[in-house]
């Protein structure tokens, strides 16, 4: 909200300068978000007698005067047609950056005559937008003076940040009781105004609301003036206006709009000759429509608050006027309104017709349950000393609700919520300069709220009151107190171990990104079917409109920008959540990730490879390992989802349970969004990988070591091309399983030498014997065993 | 000795003669060997006089150490010199750039958590977590947000289609509904921070559709606003890595705290460059108070007897500040070379002992 310290100092006396009013709101919890202060924007702009102006020697247009600046006297050249020997102006000196042009001011000649400043226009000064000659200051203007203090152009304008609970802030007079209340001066008195009625108002007013909407309006007071003439609003009414960002429109709009900003007392004026009957507050009817006063016609609902009379809907109680009631030039018998609206069905109307109101803005924060009878009378007295007029008694419907209420405040609370004793006759004192009254117990306040502050609820509230008024910066600093001489670990070991997993993804070359939680439904459909509960009603655009039901296609699609930026080789990893459904526990933890192009870049030592499922199948294996998953007791079965090349990709299983995917991604997957290949990917189901079992300590088990030598022996069993490694390496395991220390894949052959539909897959076999060196004979019988049991399993025979 | 002489000069010149290995022991064979001439010559002392023989064989001897050990240094000269002949022809250019390995990066959000997570866990804070597709109740009204309330429309929400029910999801808009969650789970005393996704209905240079947040919570039986104080402090301090940084509290309005302040740090603006530290600017960083006691009740904690402090910050805000980044939403677009620029190498793990930041 704009204020103008003039306006503040309306209400406050107070001998405080502006960046100590600053501060204080500011430290009061009224954040001022800017300052504009003209007298400091236009300090270089003095008053200047001119003492002479003659005929430029040189040029028909211009004129060569002599200026008293108050301080010496400088010769300007002027253009403009009413500069004149005796006249006062406004002088800037060379040097002086012009406020419209953004232009410094230099000295020099124009057209042979020298020319040291400049006497300027209201449109150069930024005021206006009027260039037609400089600016005519009366005769008695004091030469030397600021000009914008002469003009009264020098007040200051803050922008003050209001939090939501405090609605009578959006009045400048609460910002004064704030700082009266913190020592920065005294609130002025404002004394109550009854203007007397000359004759009964010709214009009733009614509540006609539903038993179960009777809080939409609980008071609607009304006044009829009669004969009033509506203008323009004087000087400094509209010039208060403008500084704080509001058109004048007519005296009896401005005076409205005056103490909406003046006391946050919202009000209303009818031309009274416009409104058929009396006026009746009730809800609208289903079809019924407003032309409101900003021009636009709004159509309306039953939950909305109708301000009616005999033909229709008038205003829309708390939001906005109807036009077709609205004051003119011509207006001459005024109906003031002033009333109590509810501020959830006042949001509410305002939200379902995008309409914002400085009355809306208000009535939805809450007004002042007492203000409305004071409000109209307040109205009333500047309208008749403005526009003249007479005034009815005043007409009322309903009553004030009832907000009288006090609570209890504890002498040791503020300490003791707050850390900071304030003494208790400390704070009666400030609460008591914020409005309330304050009754002693014996040890607590009864403190009765007054009615402007609806946001006080509670004790809580009391002591944030005393605090913010005594200074947030006198609370002293306590540390927390420590549980535990050491520090106790944060994390679970189930979150700790996504830490490890990230940094093993990192260390094995991948770059960690952070991708949205949404991602374009279009492309959503390729990653599983996406339920229509977990779409957004309102995405913040089109392709960001379904909750993503994997991680990697928002990864695809960055691979995607990074190869159009020229970085087509990439690695990338997220672990984030994905969505199955719109429960808690449909929301899982993945590790996934991706690379693209090329492994590695082309080296001396050897060429380029495109990447392949083997690169992702060792990344997921790391994040696997990462997570402190049985990596070594894993299978690999060729079930990947859908998005994946159904023969390139496979799945991670412990038993049956699926712990990781990975492979070559889908070529029309990527085809469909639009990313070249070659492109592999994994994703790891973080939460479905077992936490290894605490079994109390962290000692490891005995390290036994073999002073016997370990046995290597290779086999090349030919088999048929549909026989996986995996199965023969465990056909192995299963034949030996006492002295096996390793079995290991490190040959696929096909070609000369084995058939056709065949491939020769060679393997090493370390044997580790326990108790003595292996024999031949041991060995041979432990060679028969694993080729038979191979043979066995996948029909393997060894080559020969 | 005399008619030794000869035969050992030619032995020793044969010796030195010899080019290589194998010619050496062709020398050493021709002398030593089983058929060499000094052996076959010792061979014929048996016909000598015991006195006589026993004068001769020490001549023997002594001349077979001698070219023995000739034998000796020639090897292992000829050996240093086939070394240093292989060594020279060994030559590879070091220059050469080593095999290329891919280089990770953590992204900073990660780390700015992993910092976070430090400094709070040494004052006792352990790491909850929460949904983000969330309930009505825990996202609004448990904090005191009924509906319509202003502050409800100030938070942007992304909503999910009705329910059956006529209730409908919403996409947390803040961290805060943790605080419920976890306080309807566990019994105080609670310490507890919440890092994670939030979402807001806001597109723009500054705002970005998905944040991240980190949510405090500590309820107790004591805890003042004098510990939020030192709490916050200590934190910013130790984030900041300023030792002295100035802390400002400054009275403001959430819902869910009852009293609330907004935290500013110090800064510097001269030159249009942003510095955190003594300055004559402040920075808004977060926003804290202590809990309301409606919200305690919401949550099924007795506000007679518990009180407590929360807070909350944007992660991305702080790692803005911290690292110098400039844009909010570069954070999300997943530029290589932004995530290069800006990441963290993997084994730079935030520790307080060993330091959170190099």
């Amino acid at each position: 909200m704009k204020i103008t310290l003039s306006w503040l100092r309306d209400h406050l006396e107070t001998e405080a300068d502006l960046p100590t009013i600053v501060a204080r709101l500011t430290m009061l919890g009224h954040e001022v978000d800017g300052i504009d202060d003209p007298a400091a924007r236009l300090a270089p702009f003095t008053v200047a007698h001119v003492v002479s102006a003659v005929q430029h020697p040189n040029a028909d247009r211009l004129r060569v005067c002599v200026v008293d600046t108050g301080a010496e006297r400088v010769q300007v050249v002027c253009g403009a047609p009413n500069a004149r020997a005796g006249m006062k102006g406004v002088f800037a000196r060379a040097g002086t950056v012009i406020p419209r042009t953004g232009l410094l001011l230099k000295a020099g000649q124009i057209r042979g005559e020298a020319s040291n400043g400049m006497l300027c226009s209201a449109y150069e000064m930024g005021l206006s937008d009027d260039h037609e000659g400089i600016i005519d200051l009366p005769a008695d203007a004091p030469v030397g003076e600021p000009f914008a203090r002469v003009m009264g152009l020098d007040d200051p304008v803050l922008d003050v940040k209001i939090t939501p609970n405090r609605a009578d802030c959006l009045g400048i007079r609460g910002l004064a009781r704030d700082l009266a209340a913190a020592g920065v001066g005294r609130l002025k008195p404002r004394d109550p105004v009854t203007v007397p009625a000359v004759f009964d108002s010709p214009i009733g007013v009614g509540l006609e609301l539903p038993a179960d909407a009777a809080a939409a309006c609980p008071l609607y007071a009304g006044r009829y003036i009669r004969g009033v003439r509506n203008g323009p609003s004087p000087e400094w009414l509209q010039r208060r206006l403008l500084a704080v960002g509001l058109r004048p429109i007519s005296a009896l709009v401005d005076i409205t709009n005056f103490f909406t900003l003046d006391v946050a007392r919202p009000l209303h004026v009818f031309d009274a000759d416009a409104v058929a009957g009396d006026i009746v507050v009730r809800l609208c009817q289903p079809g019924e429509s407003l032309q409101a006063l900003n021009g636009k016609v709004y159509e309306l609902d039953g939950e909305m608050t109708a301000i009616a009379d005999a033909d229709g809907v008038v205003g829309l109680g708390g939001v906005i006027g109807g036009e077709s009631t609205g004051c003119t030039a011509d207006t001459v018998n005024v109906f003031v309104e002033s009333a109590l609206f509810d501020p959830v069905r006042t949001a509410s109307t305002g939200r379902k017709l995008s309409l914002q109101t400085d009355a809306r803005y208000r009535f939805e924060r809450g007004v002042d349950p007492a203000s409305a009878v004071a409000g109209i009378e307040a109205a009333t007295r500047m309208i008749i000393e403005l526009c003249g007029g007479e005034a009815s008694a005043v007409v009322v419907a309903g009553a004030e609700p009832a907000h009288r209420r006090s609570i209890r405040l504890s002498d040791s609370r503020v300490a003791t919520l707050g850390g900071l004793p304030v003494p208790p006759e400390e704070a009666r004192g400030i609460l008591e300069a914020l409005g309330a009254t304050v009754h002693r117990a014996a040890d607590a306040m009864e403190v009765e709220i007054p009615s402007w502050r609806a946001d006080i609820e509670g004790e809580a509230d009391l002591v944030e009151e005393v605090l913010r008024v005594h200074g947030y910066d006198a609370i002293p600093v306590v540390p927390l107190p420590r549980e535990h001489a050491v520090t106790r670990p944060a994390l679970s070991p189930s979150q700790r171990r996504v830490g490890h997993a990230r940094r093993a993804l990192a260390a094995r070359g991948l770059v960690e990104a952070v991708t949205f939680s949404f991602m374009p439904g279009t492309d959503a459909v390729h990653f599983g079917a996406v339920q229509d509960a977990l779409r957004l009603v309102n995405p913040i655009s089109s392709d960001l409109d379904v909750m993503r039901p994997s991680v990697l296609p928002n990864l695809i699609a960055a691979a995607g920008r990074n190869a159009a930026r020229g970085f087509p080789d990439g690695a990338l990893f997220e672990i984030g959540p994905q969505y199955a459904d719109d429960t808690p526990e449909g929301q899982s933890l993945v590790a996934a990730g991706i690379r693209s192009g090329q492994a590695g870049p082309r080296s001396w030592a050897g060429p380029a490879r495109p990447v392949d499922a083997f690169d992702a199948k060792a990344d997921a294996l790391a994040a696997l390992a990462g997570l402190g998953g049985p990596v070594d007791n894993l299978q690999t079965t060729v079930d990947a989802p859908a998005w994946y090349h159904p023969g390139r990709s496979g799945v991670l299983r412990l038993g049956t349970v699926a712990l990781a995917r990975f492979g070559e991604l889908h070529p029309a997957v990527l085809q469909a969004m639009a990313v070249k290949g070659p492109m592999v990917g994994f994703e790891v189901l973080v939460d479905a990988v077992p936490l290894p079992r605490g079994k109390g300590g962290h000692a490891r088990p005995a390290l036994v070591l073999s002073p016997f030598q370990p046995v290597t022996r290779d086999f090349a069993f030919l088999v048929d091309e549909a026989v996986a490694a995996e199965a023969v390496t465990r056909a192995v395991k299963a034949a030996e399983r006492k002295l096996l220390a390793g079995v290991r894949v490190f040959d696929v052959y096909r070609g000369p030498g084995v058939a056709e539909g065949r491939k020769s897959i060679a393997i090493e076999v370390t044997l580790q014997p326990a108790t003595a060196t292996l024999t031949e004979e041991q060995i041979d019988a432990i060679a028969g065993r694993i080729v038979a049991q191979v043979a066995k399993a996948t029909g393997g025979v060894l080559r020969s | 000795m005399t008619e030794l002489e000869p035969l050992r000069d030619r032995l020793m010149l044969a010796v030195a003669d010899a080019g290589d290995l194998d010619a050496l022991e062709a020398v050493r064979l021709a002398a030593l060997g089983r058929k060499g001439e000094i052996t076959e010559r010792m061979k014929t002392l048996g016909s000598l006089a015991p006195d006589a023989r026993r004068l001769a064989g020490q001549q023997f001897n002594a001349l077979k150490d001698e070219v023995s050990a000739a034998l000796e240094a020639r090897r292992g000269q000829l050996q240093t010199d086939a070394l240093q002949r292989r060594l020279a022809a060994d030559r590879i250019d070091v220059t050469l750039p080593p095999r290329p390995e891919g280089e990770g990066r953590v992204h900073p959000i990660s780390q700015t958590i992993d910092e976070l997570t430090a400094i709070f866990a040494d004052m006792g804070f352990t790491v909850a977590e929460g949904p983000h597709i969330e309930e009505d109740f825990y996202n609004f009204t448990a904090l005191n947000i009924p509906p319509e309330h202003p502050a409800r429309q100030e938070h942007d929400t992304f909503y999910l289609p009705p329910r059956a029910d006529g209730t409908r999801l919403v996409l947390r808009t803040h961290t805060s509904p943790v605080q419920i969650r976890t306080m309807m789970r566990d019994k105080p005393p609670i310490r507890i921070i919440v890092p994670g996704r939030t979402f807001r209905c806001d597109d723009d240079a500054t705002h970005s559709p998905m944040f991240h947040q980190v949510e405090g919570l500590v309820v107790d039986r004591t805890s003042h606003m004098g510990h939020l104080k030192g709490c916050l402090i200590e934190f910013c301090r130790a984030f900041f890595d300023i030792d002295d940084l100035p802390v400002r509290f400054r009275p403001s309005y959430f819902p869910f705290t009852e009293p609330s302040a907004e935290v500013d740090i110090g800064c510097s603006r001269e030159g249009g460059q942003l510095k955190i530290g003594h300055g004559a600017d402040w920075l808004e960083i977060l926003g804290c108070g202590m809990v309301h006691p409606k919200v305690l009740a919401n949550a099924g904690v007795d506000p007679t007897e518990y009180q407590g402090f929360a807070f909350g910050m944007g992660i991305e805000r702080i790692a803005m500040l911290k690292y110098g980044i400039p844009d909010l939403r570069t954070f999300y677009e997943s530029d290589l070379r932004w995530l290069r620029h800006y990441g963290f190498v993997p084994l730079d793990v935030p520790t307080l002992s060993g330091g959170l930041s190099r």
